[in-house]
């Protein structure tokens, strides 16, 4: 193809899950980051859910910090889940009639996991946002004012954190093939030591990552975080 | 050996095709899988049955030609060709499953025959190098590092079989492009027009219908030359180098 346009090729696509890919996954750690506040108790939960919304003031208008990080990740979520879908339906184009008998030799379960582990996250997190930030639900019935509290409500069911757990190890998954997928598209991995490398710094991060973010859910299911 | 195969019947690119199964006696372990579908195919003969039609040329694993999809694996369960496949890696009353490469961009010509014409138009789309005719310059007035000619060399000995594309649950040539994109952009004469032929070559990929690459590694799991993933990873770079210089 004479003249193409770079900009407009499956690669161009994938760049941008890339990028998108590695700003969510900042968001992650700082959010699993502020979610472990949880064990330095009821104050200094919501002292840090405050001050998110206090951030750069008088600079900045009241949520003026926490609207320009969230227009980021709205951003984000828009290029991800575009290009994944246009890079979804090219692949389901480009195999029409399936193989009777197909093995994957050489890929891994989570890279094999991508596409519906994505709709899993994105279901997951129209729930998560509901809960306890657009909706504020309390499955409990309780207060909703106090984010501790509506925190500690929600994981006090079993069924809600047996949801956030399988939630976080759809998004262990996610991460454990995407980092070093997007490290291979950004063109970082050109030898088999920095592959390697990549495939290491992917499984540590998205071990972090699940367990961390699942520790808060269980440890107010084993009563160590309370009311 | 005796076998159950399993095999892709299609009469011509239009009609529709099913399986069939055969049974075959007497196969040697020391024969090659084509030697074994020979065989298969004298049998039909004196049935009067249309012989199986395969690709197939130099059988010794070096043209790209042959490529089957045996038991689920691009070329079988070896790390080879399918000519260069022996019956010893399989079991005595085994069922075989045999199946054309699968992909939208490689349309099956008759029975296990695809038409892999979508990589010669990937190659012409910039897997090249252009140069004056005339007299060949001296070979020492370019020097290549050591390391780069190497590499240059082992990503090279890709025969463009078409198994990456066939294992690729994205159904995506990208380990074929990097091959091509890294063993020309290593060498100096592939400078030129380096930027030009990783978007012109993708372009033509997308256009030919190849899905976009996951890095799921299947591709280089099937792959008879071991062709490493890094090149995927130059690829990458290269498009995106391309986009910055303004492509």
């Amino acid at each position: 193809m004479k003249g193409a346009r770079a900009s407009r090729t499956t690669i161009a696509l994938k760049l941008g899950m890339a990028v998108s890919g590695f700003i969510f996954l900042g968001f992650v750690l700082a959010h699993m980051y502020g979610n472990l506040k949880a064990f330095a108790g009821h104050d200094a939960f919501n002292e840090y859910a405050h001050h998110l919304r206090v951030l750069g003031e008088p600079m900045l208008p009241h949520e003026g910090a926490l609207w320009i990080l969230r227009l980021g990740l709205i951003l984000s979520l828009v290029v991800h889940v575009y290009c994944a879908i246009v890079l979804w339906r090219r692949a389901a184009r480009a195999r029409t009639t399936k193989y009777v008998m197909k093995k994957d030799t050489g890929a891994t379960r989570a890279s094999l996991m991508m596409r519906w582990g994505g709709v899993t996250i994105l279901v997951f997190l129209i729930w998560h946002l509901l809960n306890f930030t657009i909706g504020k639900v309390n499955p409990s019935g309780g207060a909703t004012n106090d984010p501790y509290l509506l925190m500690v409500d929600t994981f006090d069911l079993w069924w809600m954190t047996l949801i956030y757990i399988v939630a976080m190890l759809a998004l262990g998954a996610h991460l454990h093939h995407g980092i070093w997928s997007a490290a291979q598209t950004l063109g970082w991995t050109g030898t088999a030591a920095k592959r390697q490398r990549a495939k290491v710094f992917g499984f540590v991060i998205a071990l972090i990552v699940s367990i961390g973010f699942s520790l808060v859910p269980l440890a107010v299911l084993a009563g160590i975080i309370t009311k | 050996m005796n076998l159950t195969l399993k095999i892709w019947r299609q009469p011509d690119a239009v009609s529709a095709g099913a399986m069939h199964t055969y049974q075959l006696a007497d196969v040697s372990p020391d024969m090659s899988f084509l030697e074994m579908l020979d065989v298969l195919n004298e049998q039909l003969n004196d049935q009067g049955e249309d012989p199986i039609a395969f690709d197939s040329d130099c059988r010794e694993g070096i043209c790209g030609m042959c490529g089957l999809m045996i038991n689920g694996d691009a070329h079988g369960p070896e790390v080879t060709t399918t000519c260069q496949l022996h019956m010893r890696s399989f079991s005595d009353g085994e069922t075989i499953t045999i199946e054309p490469w699968r992909s939208d961009a490689f349309p099956v010509v008759k029975d296990l025959v695809v038409d892999r014409g979508a990589f010669d138009r990937i190659i012409q789309a910039g897997g090249y190098v252009s140069v004056n005719t005339g007299s060949a310059p001296e070979a020492h007035s370019v020097p290549v590092p050591k390391d780069d000619a190497d590499r240059a060399f082992n990503v090279a000995t890709c025969i463009g079989c078409g198994a990456c594309v066939a294992a690729c649950p994205n159904g995506s040539a990208s380990l074929f492009m990097g091959a091509k994109v890294t063993h020309l952009g290593l060498l100096p004469q592939g400078q030129p027009e380096r930027d030009e032929r990783v978007v012109n070559m993708v372009a033509q990929h997308d256009h030919e219908g190849f899905g976009g690459c996951t890095n799921i590694g299947a591709c280089t799991a099937a792959c008879p030359k071991e062709i490493p993933l890094d090149v995927i990873s130059q690829l990458n770079k290269d498009l995106r180098t391309a986009i910055k210089h303004g492509h």
